[in-house]
C-alpha cells in the first residue's frame, strides 16, 4: 500500500516537471527572436538529463507531443549556410487571431458546443472554449433564452477513428455486414466524409475494391477499423456532397405505384396521412384508402404491422406479399 | 417556470474535477489558456477562474504557482512569468509569450463549425443572422483548422414535419398553447392534445416538442413527425413551476417500472431493428440471427413490430405477448378469407 502511493506520488511530480519542462519550452522558442539550435535550448530549458543523447531522445518526444496540441513549432536556419537546424515557434502562427462576439452570437456558441455534450467530441468543444474564454469570451452564459436544446449522438464505436480517418485524409478498412448476408465483409475504403441522418452515422467515400463511390452506415460495421495508407494520401474530389450522398443512402428512384386498401374505420394513421383519396367502404366500419408506394417489400411490411385493420385490396403481388408476411409470422 | 438548464459551466454543476488523472500536456493545454484568462479580465477572482476551467481553487493554486516558477537559465536566468494572488484575486504582471491563447485546432474548430451548421437547420435558433455571423467569425479565427469541418455534415430532417415546426416556433414565441392530434403508432391511434410548449429537443435524428400536456398533467415530448394537425391558440400558456425540463443528456426516455421486457430474435434481414431500437441486450446467434432484449411501455408496440418482421423475426417472450401475436396474425390473415373479392 505504502509503495503504491510513493510510486503515485513520483507520478504526480514526474507529470509536473514535464508540465514545466513543456512550458518553459514553449515560452523559450516563443520569445526567440532567432531559430535556436538543440544546444542552445538545452541551456536555456531546465529539466532535461546530462547526457546528450537522453537529452535529444526527450526533446524529440518534447516536439512531438507539442505538435500535437496544435502548437505550431518551426523548423529552421538563422542564415544560408547555416549547418545546424533550429527551432522556434511563431507568434503569428501560435496566437488565436483576435475574436469579438456579440453577445447573441455568444449565446449560440454555448448552445453548439452543448450539441456534442456526450457524444464524441465533447471534449474538442469544451477545449475550444477553454480557448474562447482565455480570449475573453463567456460562452456559458445564461442560455435560458435559446428554446431549443439540440443533441447529436455517436454510440458507433467506428465514429472516432473514422473522424480521424477523414480529418487526416487516410484510407481505411473495415468489417461490414449488409442486411441479408449473415457474414461481414472486409471493405476498403477512401472516406471523404462522415454525415449524420436520422440518429445514425454513415461515411461516404471511394469504395477502392469497386472503384466507385460507396456509402456505409456506421452501426454496420464489425470490429475494429483500421488505417491502411498515411495521412494525407487521400484525395476528396472537388464539389464531394457529402450531405446529399448521405440522404440518397438508401433512396432509390422507383416508379411510385397506387395500392387500394381496405382500413378500419379510426385506424391506419399513418396510412391516411400520406393517402391520395380516402372514399367510404361498401362494408360498414371500413373506409377505402388509396395510397402510392415505392418499393413493394418495405410497403408490404408496413402494412402487415397494422395486422386485422388494413386489407390490400389491389395490387395482387402486395397482397400476396403481406400474406407470406402474416405467415411468416405464424410459421 | 423556475427550473432551467444549469448555466454553470459542467465543473460546478456537479462533475469531478479536470485536474483529476490528467496527462502533463492536457495540464499545459490549461496553463497556456489561464494565463491570457487573468490578461483579458485584468483581474480574475480564484473562485470564479477554477470554476470556469473546472478545476478546484486548491489546483488553481498549484498552476499559478507552476506558472510563476518558470525559469530560463540562458543567456542570463529570468522568469518570463510574473503574477499574484492575493486577498482570492489574481493579477498578471508579466507573460511573456504566452500572452494569447492557442490556435483552435482542427478538433476544436471543427466541433464548434459542425454544431453551428447543423443550427442553421434547426428553426427557433434566435436569430438566423447570429449564427452567420458566429461561423463567419469562427472560421476566420480557426484558419485552416476550420477545414476538415466541411467533409461533415449533420443532418436535420424531418420534412414531414415542416409544418408542424411553423406551429410550434410561432407558439414558443409567443407564449400561446397548443392543441395538437398526435399519432400514437403503439396504439395505432390518433390522440387529441393541449400542451403549453417548453422547448424543441433535437435529439437521436428526431425533434420533439417538449410541453406541458394538459391531458397527462405532465411533462411529455411529442414526436414532430407525428403530428397529424396542430393549432396555435390565442390562448397563453400555462406551463407549472414545478415542472422538469427532460434530461436530454441521459436518454429522452427513462425506463419505468412498468415496462415489459421482450425478446425478440432477428434474422439476418430483421437485424436492423437492434439499430432502430435501444436495446437492453443483443445476442449473436449462430447462422446469422441475433437475440435482443428490449423494454417497452406498450407490448402493442413490440406486437406491431413482429408483425412486420415476418419470418424474418420471432418473438420469444413474454408468453402472453407470443400468443396475442399469433391470434393477431391469423385474424388479419382471416380478412383475406372472408372477403375474396
Amino acid at each position: 500500500m505504502r509503495h503504491q502511493l510513493t510510486l503515485l506520488r513520483e507520478g504526480v511530480a514526474m507529470s509536473r516537471r514535464k508540465t514545466e519542462r513543456l512550458l518553459s519550452l514553449v515560452v523559450c522558442l516563443l520569445s526567440a527572436r532567432r531559430h535556436l539550435t538543440a544546444t542552445q535550448i538545452r541551456a536555456a530549458v531546465p529539466g532535461y538529463p546530462e547526457s546528450f543523447d537522453a537529452f535529444k531522445r526527450m526533446f524529440e518526444r518534447d516536439k512531438e507531443e507539442l505538435r500535437e496540441l496544435g502548437i505550431p513549432l518551426e523548423t529552421g536556419t538563422n542564415a544560408t549556410g547555416d549547418e545546424e537546424l533550429g527551432y522556434r515557434i511563431s507568434r503569428q502562427a501560435y496566437e488565436l487571431p483576435d475574436i469579438r462576439l456579440e453577445p447573441d452570437e455568444v449565446a449560440v456558441l454555448g448552445l453548439a458546443a452543448r450539441v456534442w455534450r456526450r457524444a464524441e467530441l465533447a471534449e474538442a468543444a469544451d477545449g475550444a472554449l477553454l480557448k474562447l474564454r482565455a480570449a475573453g469570451i463567456d460562452a456559458e452564459d445564461d442560455l435560458s433564452q435559446l428554446r431549443i436544446e439540440p443533441r447529436v449522438r455517436t454510440a458507433e464505436p467506428a465514429f472516432s477513428p473514422l473522424w480521424e480517418a477523414v480529418r487526416d485524409r487516410r484510407p481505411v478498412s473495415f468489417g461490414y455486414r449488409v442486411p441479408g448476408r449473415d457474414a461481414a465483409l472486409r471493405r476498403h475504403l477512401e472516406p471523404w466524409g462522415v454525415g449524420y441522418r436520422s440518429g445514425h452515422w454513415y461515411v461516404v467515400g471511394l469504395d477502392t475494391d469497386r472503384g466507385a463511390k460507396r456509402v456505409f452506415r456506421l452501426s454496420r460495421i464489425e470490429g475494429a477499423v483500421a488505417f491502411t495508407g498515411p495521412a494525407g494520401s487521400v484525395t476528396v474530389p472537388p464539389g464531394t456532397d457529402v450531405r446529399a450522398a448521405v440522404r440518397d443512402w438508401d433512396y432509390e428512384a422507383a416508379a411510385a405505384r397506387t395500392c387500394l386498401l381496405r382500413v378500419r374505420a379510426g385506424a391506419g394513421h399513418d396510412l391516411r396521412r400520406y393517402a391520395d383519396r380516402i372514399s367510404a367502404d361498401r362494408h360498414p366500419g371500413w373506409d377505402l384508402v388509396e395510397v402510392s408506394y415505392t418499393d413493394t417489400t418495405w410497403w408490404s411490411e408496413h402494412i402487415a404491422s397494422f395486422g386485422a385493420d388494413v386489407v390490400v385490396l389491389e395490387p395482387s403481388d402486395l397482397r400476396d406479399a403481406v400474406i407470406g408476411r402474416l405467415k411468416g409470422v405464424l410459421a | 417556470m423556475t427550473s432551467r438548464a444549469d448555466p454553470r459551466p459542467a465543473s460546478a454543476a456537479g462533475k469531478p474535477s479536470r485536474a483529476a488523472g490528467e496527462t502533463a500536456t492536457e495540464r499545459l493545454q490549461r496553463l497556456l489558456a489561464l494565463v491570457p484568462y487573468v490578461l483579458r479580465r485584468n483581474v480574475a477572482g480564484m473562485a470564479e477562474t477554477a470554476a470556469a476551467f473546472g478545476i478546484t481553487e486548491r489546483e488553481l493554486v498549484d498552476d499559478l504557482n507552476l506558472l510563476w516558477c518558470v525559469e530560463l537559465r540562458s543567456p542570463d536566468p529570468y522568469c518570463p512569468i510574473d503574477l499574484s494572488y492575493e486577498g482570492g484575486e489574481i493579477v498578471v504582471s508579466e507573460a511573456e509569450g504566452i500572452d494569447r491563447p492557442l490556435r483552435l485546432g482542427v478538433d476544436e474548430a471543427c466541433a464548434l463549425l459542425i454544431a453551428l451548421r447543423m443550427l442553421t437547420e434547426l428553426p427557433d435558433v434566435g436569430d438566423g443572422a447570429a449564427l452567420a455571423r458566429t461561423i463567419a467569425k469562427l472560421e476566420a479565427a480557426a484558419g485552416a483548422a476550420a477545414g476538415p469541418s466541411a467533409q461533415v455534415a449533420v443532418a436535420v430532417d424531418d420534412v414531414a414535419a415542416q409544418s408542424a415546426v411553423t406551429a410550434v416556433a410561432d407558439a414558443l414565441e409567443r407564449g400561446r398553447r397548443l392543441h395538437i392530434s398526435y399519432y400514437v403508432p403503439g396504439r395505432d391511434e390518433a390522440t387529441e392534445r393541449d400542451v403549453d410548449p417548453m422547448r424543441l429537443v433535437v435529439s437521436e435524428g428526431f425533434t420533439y416538442l417538449e410541453g406541458w400536456c394538459r391531458r397527462a398533467d405532465a411533462v411529455r415530448l411529442f414526436r414532430l413527425d407525428r403530428f397529424l394537425a396542430v393549432e396555435v391558440l390565442e390562448v397563453p400558456k400555462n406551463v407549472p413551476p414545478t415542472a422538469q425540463h427532460v434530461d436530454v443528456d441521459h436518454g429522452l426516455f427513462r425506463p419505468s417500472p412498468q415496462d415489459v421486457h421482450v425478446v425478440l430474435e432477428l434474422g439476418p434481414r430483421g437485424r436492423w431493428v437492434a439499430d432502430y431500437y435501444p436495446c437492453e441486450q443483443v445476442t449473436e446467434l449462430p447462422d446469422g440471427w441475433l437475440r435482443i432484449r428490449l423494454r417497452t411501455p406498450d407490448t402493442r408496440l413490440a406486437r406491431r413490430l413482429a408483425l412486420r418482421l415476418g419470418e424474418d423475426g420471432r418473438l420469444v417472450s413474454p408468453p402472453g405477448l407470443v400468443s396475442e401475436l399469433m391470434s393477431d396474425a391469423r385474424a388479419a390473415l382471416s380478412n383475406y378469407d372472408n372477403w375474396d373479392e
